[in-house]
This record gives structure tokens, C-alpha cells and sequence, in this order.
């Protein structure tokens, strides 16, 4: 009896955690209890408030109402200093790694000991924690030399090194192939047999079914319901994700395939590293069809959006619109075909955040007429366009002149839909559409593209979500360091197939 | 001409006037490599030497103590720093502004105490220098001994910090911290390094090193105070951080060669060249630019720099 | 312990933002005072000193017109970079190469129609700064080499070069002082009201206001330059040739320094010497940070340096204080105004632990 009292004492308790940004509740009384040698899986959809809930509790942010407790006791976190000594470590979804150091340098800041550095006393220590765990890198290896799954690798060791016995994973399956995916589940479920405990956050139901014990979640900052993973099913967890059915209702209107629209002839392009990330790959769009290209991120995906949208020259290759080829690497060059052009990242290279709304709704028509004549501006003519394109796109703002950055991301995703498509464009590609917007926006972008198809243009949606790809796309085509593994119609695609070929597996 | 070039005299007197002349440029770039390293620009570092400048300078007019005044002058130097850190750190403005500001108003206030001390003499007040430390045995040292090794005490203080300060950066905890914090401050922060105080700590010990090479060429280099004592030294140094890749050894060899053209311009004017003297006085400006383009294409700038960090910006 | 942090905070009405210049300016006057106090002075008398030495009387005024002038073309040559992050500290470099330039014409063109010497002046002025400021522009954008430290450095080089100009070929015949000879005096900015000196240059600073104004507002240039100053990679992305948006921005930001140049040769010295500028180029990235960058504001910030500048004498002969107070005026109210600024978008809250 004595025994399972004991058990059942809560390594970590929140209770009735609130915490406030500007004007926005991000977490409202939220309770969460963690045991020893358990997962629980934190699910929500984007914006529901799950990362900010767990960097309160890895002391990043202060809470703004109630507590926290450790093993039954109150504690206070001004740091994630506090935190860690508290045994809790947090993986973020972007790795907090020093790539210009080595693994063994990432793994000992903040726990080096004495005034010099022993680094022979350190590596003894991480290679005894690698051999433990099954996680081997070279303590020597310089971070940016390490494949994605290797730096979050490293993240766990980093964790480990430090002796948390509390293991925050944020979404860390997002940027694994499936293979990889497997590998981290067993390094999880080792982990658990050694006497760690792990919250999950992922918004994928059947990683969550598959790792997890328990499972809490969370919808607009609030905890809506708690389930033992026994108990429950993907469909139910769904809906109390979204708090209604998660199936989006698309209109898939009719279209009929056509010309090609764009082609890719053989392209090569290298990363910033130097490394070629984009390996003599060649694809026809067509009219009236939207072409899926999956991967795993980081496969050549944003290279090749950068070829197709003229920022970076291809090493090697051509690429041709509606027949006529286009130069590389200019992209006032491509703006001129008239190409819809859907960035990866929409604030790092869609948007000038500081402008108002309007003048980002002009980026790309700003040379031209009647937007300005002989260089200088037409400022009814702007109105009337921006004014156009936020009514088209029911862009919620307060009017075309405030800062676009007022916006929310879905918001923000709209102006640039807004500034695309409203030109009737015969060849669209989006590069990751939806990344990090919820799903009332996403499924507004779903509709976006699924109404460019059925008016005739050619869609090339570049994404890392399956699930998106299976419900947009008539042909898939699958990205694996930079090559194309291949290539499918969407009734013939089966899931377990594209998943190998994503992880650079023919069959 | 030619002959006088090759003299020894010559060569001798070249070599001891150039690790002279590089000696505040030095102590100024390992400085500043510091304070870049923990990710913070100082564009204060013009105004943070004059104000050591005249600080030490001033110390030693009242006091007779020349060691007083370097203290005093990395004081100032210190107490400027930790402005810069308010403004550019705590609060997060841009580093640039900050730093220009600081430059402004350091300037200000230095000339403004030293006019408030000693008033507008016709001939303005003069202290008894640093005299140069012969080594013994190895100043004897046939032809170079005598010019290497008779120098000022904090000439040989910065030698000894070139190795020192590498150490510091590569070799110990707080270094890998303020590396760290200047290539990924959240990276840090997540592990329980606390980001602000480390900059600021860093921009001190920086301003230290400024305000003693600032007092450098009051108290060592020449006697007086000048209002352009500094003559952009300090933009020199900056230069030199990233000719020297975030090096202190490399960042001391560049300012070793802005010293060698200083001394050698200085030489080629007394020799009576029949040359304007300010061509000569350009040479040394245009060769850093020169060199800045040499390096620029592998320049790897520490990915934190001119970013202030605010814990709540959602950083990932 | 008590620690800080900075938070963001609900957008404040307009009003709000009109007085903080004022309330920016209230604070420095109150902080600068501390100095003023130490130096043995009467804190009103001094303050008084200033405002009347700069604002007091019709000649007064008429002087801090002539002073704000140069600043006024410095600081508004530092905002046009800086809107496109364009680090141009050069801005003193470029009126160096402006004067060099005007007094060239000034001084040699004999030969011109006497009516064609001040507008050859002028734009030989102009051209000269811009072309200056080409330099870091090109090493920016072709060669990634730092623009703050190249704009810097350049500007002891062309300080050297004019040096070796006045020390040789533009040296007045007969003087062993680096000097030029006297400008013709077709070349003479016209004094605009008598008894005075204000003259035609102030005119001209105000012209640069509106034009200023203009292109930012207007054009699709200033449209690009702010683009590529809030964010080149999406400027890229919207097909803005950035390299060629900075290099223009360049060649009109030195241009006006080029003309601050041009005016203290034309309406000041008359001649050029080592100390054409006392530093008008560094005070205007002052300027131009504490009017945000904004013409209007740059006219603001530049007349009230002007007014310090100008009040400081009568303030330093009736209160007895350092003229150099200027300076701190000056970096005080320069770190007042971002603090202030800040302040606009961000709280800071103090939590106890």
C-alpha cells in the first residue's frame, strides 16, 4: 500500500498556471501532473499554448498565477538555471546549439566545473552518458558537421549531462524522417526504464498513441481534457484538439489537367554550406494540378523554392515557364511571369514587417503599372488595390495602414496569399503554406490552393506535412537529399511507402 | 636615402617605435574582442579611450602617481562600459546608436573635466611620463634587445595579455560562457547562463582595457593631454577585431602592422621625404581598409552580434 | 534580488508620442544640469544663458539658423542611409569631400560665367560627397567588408587627403599654412538678410527637408530604400535590385553631406582649411537618430543642437561653464530619446524574487 503511495507521488504538479502576454491569456489555470517513468504527451494545435506552458515550467518565463510544484513541494523558477538544478531540462523545437563549437563544448556550458575548462574530465563523462543511452556522436564534431537527427541527439546528451531526470521534448519529431522517428522512440523508451520521466508535445495523434502513456490537452490556453492513452482514440483526441471535427471541409471542384506550366530541368543548387542540396532534380507542373513534393525538411526543399522563385541562381539546370525559360536567380525575372510565389518563412522573407499593410501588399507590383508611373507612387491606386486584396482575402486588420506585424500569423499569411493570387497567376508554388498557423487559417490556405487548381492554374505545394499532401495533391513526388525518390499519383499513394521513401529508402 | 632606410639605427628605432605606437591599439582590440565575443559592438570605444585618457591624465596631474591614473582611467573606462550595458544590453537598444552615443557623450565629458580642472592655460600642463623598463640581460641583447626590450611596463603588460586573453576565451569556463552568449545567447540562457550579466561583465572588463589605452598615450606616449589625443585609435581597433577574425592573436598582429606604419610614417617625415606629410599620415588608415576587404569573405562574425536578447520574445 | 525585463506594451495614443521629443528634452536639460552644478554654476542663470544666447534676440536666431544649416544636411545624409542600413558614419568624410570640391570651383574655374560658379559649386559639392560614400557602398555590397568601420576610416583618409591638398597643389601661394585661397566671390552664398548672416545655404537646407520628404514619401525609390533597410531579404525576394537601391542611397546621402560641405566654404570660411567642420558629420548621426530618422525630426533635432551649440557660447562666458558641456548636451539627449523611445513600445517591469 505503502509502496504505491509512493508511486503515485508526482515528480512535477502545475496547478492552475496562468501566464499573460500583451493581450493574450496564453495559459489559463492550467494543471498538469507528471510521475516518475512516465510519458505524457502535451497535444494541441498551434497557438493552444503548449511551448509557452512548458517554458514556465523550465523557468524561461515567470508564471503569472499559480504554482508549481516539485515532488510535493513549492517552488519558485527564476531561471531556467532553477529549473535544471530542479532536474528538468527542455529539447526546444529549434536546437539551442552552438554550431560553431564542438559537440563536447555544447554539451558542458553552464556545468564546466572549475575556473579552466577540463575537458578530459568532461568527455570521460559524456562518452560514459553515450555508451548508457545508446546516443554515440563524436564529442569532437563541430555541430554544424551534425545531420539534424545528430544535433537533436546531442540536445538529449546535453539534457542528460546535466542529470535531468525531466525531459521536455518540444515537437521533436517534426523535423525527423520516420526512421528517425523510430530510433528517438526507443531512445525515449530507454530513457524511461532508467527512471526518466518525458512530456511530449506533438500535434501528431498517432505519435502521441504510440509513445505516450497519458496524454493532456490543450485548446486556446486552456486544458480541455486529460486521457490515459488506453483510453482513448485518435478520433477523440482530434476532436478535442480542434473542439469540433478536425476533417476539413474542402471544396474539391473539378478541373481538368493541362499544359505544362512549369518545368524543372535537371537543377543543382548548393546550401549556404557549400553542400549540394539540390541534386539534378527535374519535374513538370501542369495546369489544373496540384503537385505534392514531400520530404523531411531540410532535403533540398527550401533550395530548390529559392531557385524556383529566383533568389538563388541554379548551379546547373533550367527552368521554364509556360514554355519559355526563365533566367536564374532574378527574381524580378520570375515576378514578371506572373508567378504565385508562397515563401517558406513569411517574415524572414515574405514581409517588411515594420510596413503598413498595404505598402507589403505592393512588394511586387510596386514597379509596375498603375501602381507607379516614371518612379513615383500612386497612392489612390495603392488604396484601391490594398483595399481590394484584404476584402477579397477577408484579411482581418485594422485597415491597410497599420503595421502588417499588428497581424496574426494566419493574418499575415493572407496578405501574402492577398498579393499572389489576386493576379490571377497561372503557376502557384508554396513552400510550406501553412507552417505554424492553426487551423481555421490552415484549412483557409487548404482552400486557397485547392480554388487555384480548379481555375486552371498549376500548384506546386512544397510541404513537411503528409497529411497535407494526401489531401491537396493529385501527384506526389518525394524529396530525399535533394534527389527525387519517386514519384506517385495520389490514388496509388500509400503512406507506408512514401514514408520510406522519405527516409531514402527504395523499394 | 635609401642607405638611411637600411641603417640599423634605423631599423632598431623603427621596431621599438612600432610596438609603442601598436601597443593602445592592441590593448583596445583585445578589448573589443572580448565585448564582441560576448555578442555587444562598442562603437563607445573612441570616447571610452579619451575619456581614460584624460582621466588618468588628470589623476596623474594631481596625484604624481602614474599607476593611480591607469587604475582611474580603467575605472572610467569600466563605468562607461556599464552604461553601454544599460542601454545596449539591458534595454536592448541598437548597439550602433548606443555605442555612438556613448563615443558623444564620453568625449563631452572628458574634455569638459579636463577644462573644468585645469582651466584654458596658454600652455597647457604637462606630467612626468612613463619612463621605458629596460629587461635586464635581455635588453643587451646585441642589435634588437635594446629595442624590444626597453619599453614601457605597459607595453610588456600587453604582450603578456595577447596569451592571456586567449586563454581566457578558449581555455576557461567564463570564456566558452561568453563565447557561447555571442553565438547563441537563448542557447545559453536555456542552460542557466545568465545572458545580460555576462555581456556586461564583458563589456567591462573591455572598457578596462580601453581606458588604459586611453591613458596609454597620456601617461607613456606623450605627456599631455590632446583633445585628439586618440585619433581614431579606437576605430582602428574595431577595424582590427575583425581583420583578426575575433582573434586576440590575430587581432594583436593586425594592430602590430597599423603600429609599424604609423612609426614608419612618423620616420619617412623626419627623414624629409618630399612628400605632403599627411600622405603618409593616410597610409595606415587606407591599408586596414585594404586589408578588411582581404578578410571579409571569411570573416565569421559571432551570429549574436548587434542582437539584443529579451527573454520574452518568444525565442524558439 | 530584483531583476528586469522588458515587456511589450498596448500601443499608446498619438498625443503621447507628440510631447516625447518635449519630455525628451526636459529630462536631458535636468540631467545635464548635474554637470553644470558640479562646474560651480547657477543652474537657471546658465540655462538662461543658453536660450537667450541662442533664441534672444532677432541676431540670435538668425545665428542658430546658420548653425543648424550644415547639421540640418549632415543629419538628414545620416537618416537617408541609416532608413536603409546603410551604416554611413561618413558622413563627416563626405563633407570634407564636398568642401574640397567647392572650393576647387571656387577657387580655379576663373574661367566661368561668374553666374555659374555657385550652381558648379553646389554640384560639384554634391557629386563629390556622393561619390565618396560610393565606396563603402561598393565594399558593402559587392565585398561584404563592414560598412560602419570603412565609413569611419574613410574619413581620416580623405581628412589626410585634403591635408596633402592644402599642404600642396591647393595651398594659398605665398602661405605656409594649409590653406586654400579665397573663393571668388560669385561662389559667396548671397546673405539673405541684412545685418546677418543668414544666407542662401539655409534655404537650400530646408529645400533638402521637403525633397527628402518627397522621395521617401513619393517614390518608388524611397519605397525600396526603406525596404531594404526594414528587411533586404524580402526586398530580394520582391525583385528589388538592393545593391543598386544602396548605391543610390549612398550617392544621395553623401550628396548632402557633400552640400553641408559645400555651405561652410560658400557662406562660411570662404576658404578651406583643416577645420572646415567641427565635427558637423559625427553630430548628424546624433541628429538624425534623435528626429527617428524623419526629416521633419532631423529639421527639430537639428535646430535644437543648434541652439545648444549656438547658447552654449553665452552660457560658457555669463555661467562660467566649459563650452565642451555641448557634447554631453548632446550624447545625453541622444540616450535620453532612445530610452524615451523604447519606452513607446516596451515597459519595464521589476519582479522580486
Amino acid at each position: 500500500m505503502e509502496v504505491s503511495v509512493l508511486e503515485k507521488q508526482a515528480v512535477i504538479e502545475m496547478r492552475g498556471v496562468t501566464k499573460r502576454f500583451v493581450d493574450v491569456i496564453a495559459n489559463d489555470k492550467v494543471d498538469l501532473k507528471l510521475y516518475a517513468k512516465e510519458v505524457v504527451g502535451l497535444l494541441g494545435e498551434n497557438g493552444a499554448g503548449k511551448t509557452t506552458l512548458m517554458n514556465v515550467l523550465f523557468g524561461y518565463y515567470n508564471l503569472d498565477g499559480g504554482k508549481l510544484l516539485i515532488n510535493e513541494k513549492e517552488v519558485t523558477f527564476n531561471s531556467p538555471k532553477d529549473a535544471i538544478n530542479n532536474g528538468i531540462a527542455m529539447i526546444h523545437q529549434h536546437f539551442t546549439l552552438v554550431q560553431t563549437q564542438t559537440v563536447l563544448e555544447n554539451a558542458m556550458i553552464g556545468m564546466e566545473g572549475s575556473f579552466f575548462l577540463d575537458k578530459k574530465k568532461a568527455k570521460e563523462k559524456l562518452l560514459k552518458i553515450e555508451k548508457q543511452f545508446g546516443l554515440n556522436l563524436n564529442p569532437d564534431a563541430l555541430v554544424w558537421t551534425l545531420s539534424i537527427g545528430e544535433q537533436q541527439k546531442l540536445e538529449i546528451l546535453k539534457a542528460l549531462y546535466r542529470g535531468a531526470k525531466i525531459l521536455i521534448m518540444d515537437e521533436p519529431t517534426a523535423v525527423l524522417a520516420p526512421t528517425e522517428t523510430v530510433e528517438l522512440f526507443e531512445t525515449l523508451r530507454t530513457l524511461v526504464d532508467s527512471g526518466h520521466s518525458i512530456i511530449f508535445i506533438s500535434h501528431h495523434l498517432q505519435e502521441v498513441m504510440d509513445i505516450c502513456d497519458r496524454v493532456i490537452v490543450l485548446r486556446n490556453g486552456i486544458r480541455v481534457a486529460e486521457r490515459t492513452v488506453a483510453d482513448t482514440t485518435i478520433p477523440e483526441l482530434a476532436s478535442l484538439m480542434v473542439g469540433r471535427e478536425l476533417l476539413e471541409r474542402l471544396e474539391k471542384g473539378e478541373s481538368s489537367i493541362g499544359e505544362p506550366v512549369l518545368e524543372a530541368r535537371n537543377l543543382k543548387a548548393r546550401n549556404n554550406r557549400g553542400i549540394v542540396a539540390v541534386d539534378n532534380l527535374s519535374f513538370i507542373l501542369r495546369e489544373g494540378e496540384v503537385l505534392g513534393v514531400a520530404g523531411v525538411s531540410g532535403n533540398g526543399q527550401t533550395e530548390l523554392s529559392e531557385m524556383l522563385f529566383g533568389q538563388v541562381k541554379p548551379e546547373e539546370g533550367e527552368i521554364f515557364i509556360s514554355g519559355v525559360e526563365v533566367p536564374g536567380g532574378n527574381p524580378s525575372e520570375i515576378i514578371k511571369t506572373g508567378m504565385a510565389r508562397i515563401p517558406e518563412d513569411r517574415i524572414a522573407t515574405g514581409l517588411f514587417m515594420d510596413l503598413s499593410v498595404k505598402e507589403n501588399m505592393i512588394l511586387e507590383s510596386h514597379v509596375s503599372e498603375p501602381i507607379s508611373k516614371n518612379g513615383l507612387i500612386n497612392m489612390k491606386e495603392i488604396r484601391d488595390f490594398a483595399q481590394n486584396c484584404i476584402e477579397n482575402f477577408s484579411v482581418k486588420t485594422d485597415g491597410m495602414d497599420v503595421p502588417v506585424k499588428t497581424l496574426s500569423g494566419g493574418n499575415l499569411q493572407k496578405v501574402i496569399l492577398a498579393r499572389e493570387l489576386v493576379g490571377k497567376p497561372k503557376v502557384v508554388v508554396a513552400c510550406q503554406p501553412t507552417r505554424g498557423l492553426d487551423v481555421g487559417a490552415m484549412e483557409y490556405v487548404h482552400q486557397a490552393m485547392l480554388d487555384q487548381k480548379t481555375e486552371g492554374a498549376g500548384v506546386l505545394l512544397i510541404s513537411d506535412d503528409l497529411d497535407e499532401i494526401f489531401l491537396l495533391s493529385d501527384r506526389i513526388i518525394v524529396m530525399y537529399e535533394g534527389k527525387i525518390m519517386g514519384e506517385v499519383s495520389s490514388e496509388e499513394a500509400d503512406r507506408d511507402k512514401i514514408g520510406l521513401w522519405m527516409s531514402g529508402v527504395t523499394s | 636615402m635609401m642607405s638611411e632606410i637600411f641603417s640599423v639605427a634605423f631599423i632598431t628605432g623603427l621596431i621599438g617605435a612600432t610596438l609603442r605606437m601598436s601597443t593602445p591599439i592592441i590593448l583596445a582590440t583585445l578589448g573589443e574582442i572580448i565585448t564582441e565575443r560576448s555578442g555587444v559592438l562598442n562603437l563607445g570605444i573612441e570616447g571610452t579611450m579619451l575619456f581614460g585618457a584624460a582621466l588618468g591624465f588628470l589623476t596623474t596631474l594631481a596625484t604624481g602617481n602614474l599607476w593611480l591614473g591607469v587604475f582611474v582611467a580603467a575605472l572610467g573606462g569600466i563605468a562607461l562600459s556599464l552604461l553601454m550595458a544599460v542601454l545596449a544590453v539591458y534595454l536592448g537598444l541598437s548597439q550602433h546608436v548606443s555605442g555612438l552615443g556613448i563615443t558623444l557623450f564620453a568625449s563631452g565629458l572628458a574634455m569638459f573635466i579636463y577644462r573644468l580642472v585645469v582651466g584654458s592655460p596658454i600652455v597647457p600642463p604637462v606630467i612626468t611620463p612613463f619612463t621605458p623598463v629596460a629587461i635586464p640581460l635581455l635588453s643587451r641583447i646585441p642589435i634588437l634587445g635594446g629595442s624590444f626590450f626597453t619599453q614601457y611596463s605597459l607595453t610588456y603588460i600587453t604582450w603578456a595579455l595577447i596569451p592571456l586573453v586567449s586563454i581566457f576565451l578558449f581555455k576557461t569556463r567564463a570564456g566558452l560562457r561568453v563565447r557561447t552568449i555571442g553565438q547563441n545567447p537563448f542557447a545559453a540562457d536555456t542552460v542557466g547562463v545568465n545572458v545580460n550579466l555576462t555581456r556586461t561583465l564583458s563589456l567591462a572588463a573591455g572598457g578596462a582595457f580601453f581606458g588604459v589605452a586611453g591613458a596609454f598615450l597620456t601617461l607613456a606616449h606623450q605627456n599631455m593631454f590632446l583633445i585628439d589625443v586618440i585619433g581614431g585609435r579606437g576605430w582602428i581597433a574595431i577595424a582590427m577585431t575583425i581583420f583578426g577574425n575575433w582573434n586576440p592573436l590575430m587581432g594583436a598582429v593586425g594592430a602590430l602592422i597599423f603600429g609599424f606604419l604609423d612609426a614608419f610614417q612618423l620616420r619617412m617625415q623626419t627623414l624629409g621625404v618630399d612628400l605632403p606629410f599627411h600622405i603618409f599620415l593616410m597610409i595606415p588608415y587606407l591599408i586596414t581598409i585594404l586589408a578588411l576587404i582581404s578578410v571579409s569573405r571569411k570573416a565569421t562574425v559571432p551570429a549574436g552580434l548587434l542582437k539584443p536578447y529579451r527573454r520574452e520574445d518568444k525565442g524558439g | 534580488m530584483i531583476s528586469m525585463s522588458i515587456v511589450k506594451r498596448k500601443p499608446l495614443p498619438g498625443w503621447v508620442l507628440l510631447i516625447i521629443p518635449v519630455a525628451a528634452v526636459f529630462v536631458t536639460l535636468l540631467i545635464t544640469s548635474i554637470p553644470i552644478i558640479i562646474a560651480g554654476g547657477n543652474v537657471f542663470k546658465a540655462y538662461g544663458a543658453l536660450f537667450y544666447g541662442a533664441l534672444g534676440s532677432k541676431f540670435n536666431l538668425l545665428e542658430t539658423f546658420v548653425k543648424a544649416s550644415p547639421l540640418v544636411l549632415t543629419g538628414l545624409a545620416v537618416a537617408f542611409a541609416f532608413r536603409a542600413k546603410f551604416w554611413n558614419i561618413g558622413a563627416e568624410g563626405q563633407l570634407f569631400a564636398g568642401a574640397i570640391a567647392a572650393t576647387w570651383v571656387g577657387v580655379y574655374f576663373t574661367w566661368l560665367p561668374s553666374f555659374l560658379v555657385l550652381p558648379l559649386m553646389i554640384l560639384f559639392g554634391f557629386f563629390a560627397g556622393g561619390l565618396w560614400a560610393t565606396i563603402p557602398a561598393f565594399l558593402k555590397t559587392k565585398l561584404k567588408v563592414d560598412d560602419v568601420v570603412t565609413t569611419l576610416l574613410l574619413n581620416y583618409v580623405i581628412f589626410h587627403i585634403m591635408g596633402a591638398l592644402l599642404f600642396g597643389p591647393m595651398q594659398m601661394p605665398g602661405s605656409s599654412w594649409p590653406r586654400s585661397a579665397s573663393i571668388m566671390e560669385a561662389g559667396f552664398y548671397p546673405v539673405l538678410i541684412a545685418r546677418s548672416r543668414f544666407h542662401l545655404g539655409i534655404i537650400i537646407s530646408l529645400v533638402a527637408i521637403a525633397v527628402i520628404w518627397y522621395i521617401n514619401k513619393k517614390t518608388v525609390f524611397g519605397y525600396q530604400s526603406r525596404g531594404v533597410g526594414i528587411n533586404i531579404e524580402a526586398a530580394k525576394f520582391g525583385g528589388i535590385n538592393t545593391g543598386m537601391v544602396i548605391l543610390k542611397t549612398a550617392i544621395i546621402s553623401g550628396g548632402l553631406a557633400g552640400l553641408a560641405g559645400v555651405g561652410e566654404i560658400a557662406a562660411i570660411h570662404h576658404n578651406l582649411m583643416m577645420d572646415v567642420s567641427t565635427g558637423y558629420g559625427y553630430t548628424g548621426i546624433v541628429i538624425a537618430m534623435l528626429g527617428n530618422l524623419h526629416p521633419v525630426g532631423v529639421a527639430l533635432a537639428a535646430f535644437f543642437f543648434s541652439v545648444v551649440s549656438v547658447g552654449a557660447q553665452t552660457m560658457s562666458r555669463v555661467a562660467g561653464i566649459p563650452i565642451y558641456i555641448t557634447g554631453i548636451i548632446e550624447g545625453v539627449s541622444l540616450m535620453t530619446m532612445l530610452v524615451f523611445i523604447l519606452l513607446t513600445e516596451y515597459k519595464i517591469r521589476w519582479t522580486k524574487s
